[in-house]
């Protein structure tokens, strides 16, 4: 470990490390509001990118910026489908609790 | 301590601190204003590593599109508040366990064995072209199929979200012209064959005894 004094690729891998934890305490906190579960899985993924620049900017590899662009592709048609069933469901249920969404007992 | 560092712990601290806030925050729409802050600070500390088009492509595709859209459908629900903070402090010492579990096991793998303090000197052709160009050639010669794939996975996203938001109002009254237009004399008119009924002459007042 070099200290403080200058930031490693350790650095900005720990970083994501925590934004992680932090969206996994929050998936386990807001248990009830389906939107910002939804917020929270986009954080994730901001976690998952800031792994992929950091170790492509140290590797000196532009494949992990171009992999990066396709999580943010793949991101985008996420939420937007996301917020449509989210409309959708609200519109029928009156309701967003996840606790109540149990017809599709499986 | 030099520049980049100070930034970094700087940008670092307002990105959890946002990040924080979106999953403590009381209300949707102030979590959407912190995940907006903390997409921003994201593409600072993205600026820091030199992936330039992806910093801005952050913002403008997450800031400008994808919150805009959070904020619209945090708008238009109708959220009982109160009840969905119900039990938010129930889960929160197993949350809070396996969070920091998650965060020191990683920290201890990741600063003890990625101490990687320099990046490879960048080539000529890097310096020459810059982030973006290199970015692009890369994606439009190696990655060229994979991002046709992309860009469909975008249509069929289009299409799914608006296929599942269309609706017809029950409510409201329409006309359907290839109905109208097709219309025969028979679906309108109907001839009703019906007994002649004759009105029979009232007799005359005399022939009354």
């Amino acid at each position: 470990m070099s200290g403080f004094g200058s930031v490693t690729l350790g650095h900005f891998l720990s970083l994501g490390a925590v934004l992680f934890a932090l969206s996994v305490i929050g998936i386990f906190l807001n248990r009830k509001n389906l939107i910002v579960l939804l917020m929270a899985i986009e954080l994730m993924l901001l976690a998952v990118n800031t792994n992929f620049v950091a170790f492509s900017h140290y590797l000196g590899d532009m494949h992990g910026q171009v992999f990066v662009f396709f999580i943010l592709t793949v991101a985008a048609a996420e939420s937007a489908i996301g917020l449509a069933i989210l409309v959708v469901l609200f519109r029928n249920r009156e309701s967003i609790d996840v606790d109540e969404l149990d017809e599709l007992k499986g | 301590m030099n520049t980049i560092t100070a930034l970094f712990y700087v940008f670092s601290a307002v990105l959890l601190f946002a990040a924080f806030r979106v999953i403590t925050s009381r209300t949707a729409v102030v979590a959407a204003l912190y995940l907006v802050l903390a997409f921003f600070s994201a593409a600072c500390v993205w600026m820091l590593l030199r992936a330039e088009f992806l910093a801005i492509t952050l913002v403008l595709v997450y800031v400008g599109a994808v919150m805009v859209l959070f904020l619209f459908v945090v708008m238009m629900l109708d959220i009982n508040v109160g009840e969905m903070r119900e039990g938010f402090w129930k889960h929160f010492p197993l949350a809070a366990l396996v969070g920091v579990v998650i965060a020191l096991e990683m920290a201890a793998v990741l600063l003890g064995g990625f101490n990687l303090s320099e990046a490879p000197a960048p080539s000529a052709a890097a310096l020459r072209l810059g982030n973006t160009k290199m970015l692009g050639i890369e994606m439009y010669t190696t990655y060229v199929y994979p991002l046709q794939i992309a860009a469909v996975l975008l249509l069929v996203a289009i299409i799914a979200a608006i296929a599942l938001t269309l609706r017809r109002r029950k409510d409201s009254k329409f006309i359907d012209p290839s109905q109208q237009v097709r219309v025969r004399k028979a679906d309108r008119l109907r001839i009703v064959k019906l007994a002649p009924t004759v009105e029979s002459p009232a007799p005359p007042a005399g022939d009354r005894p």
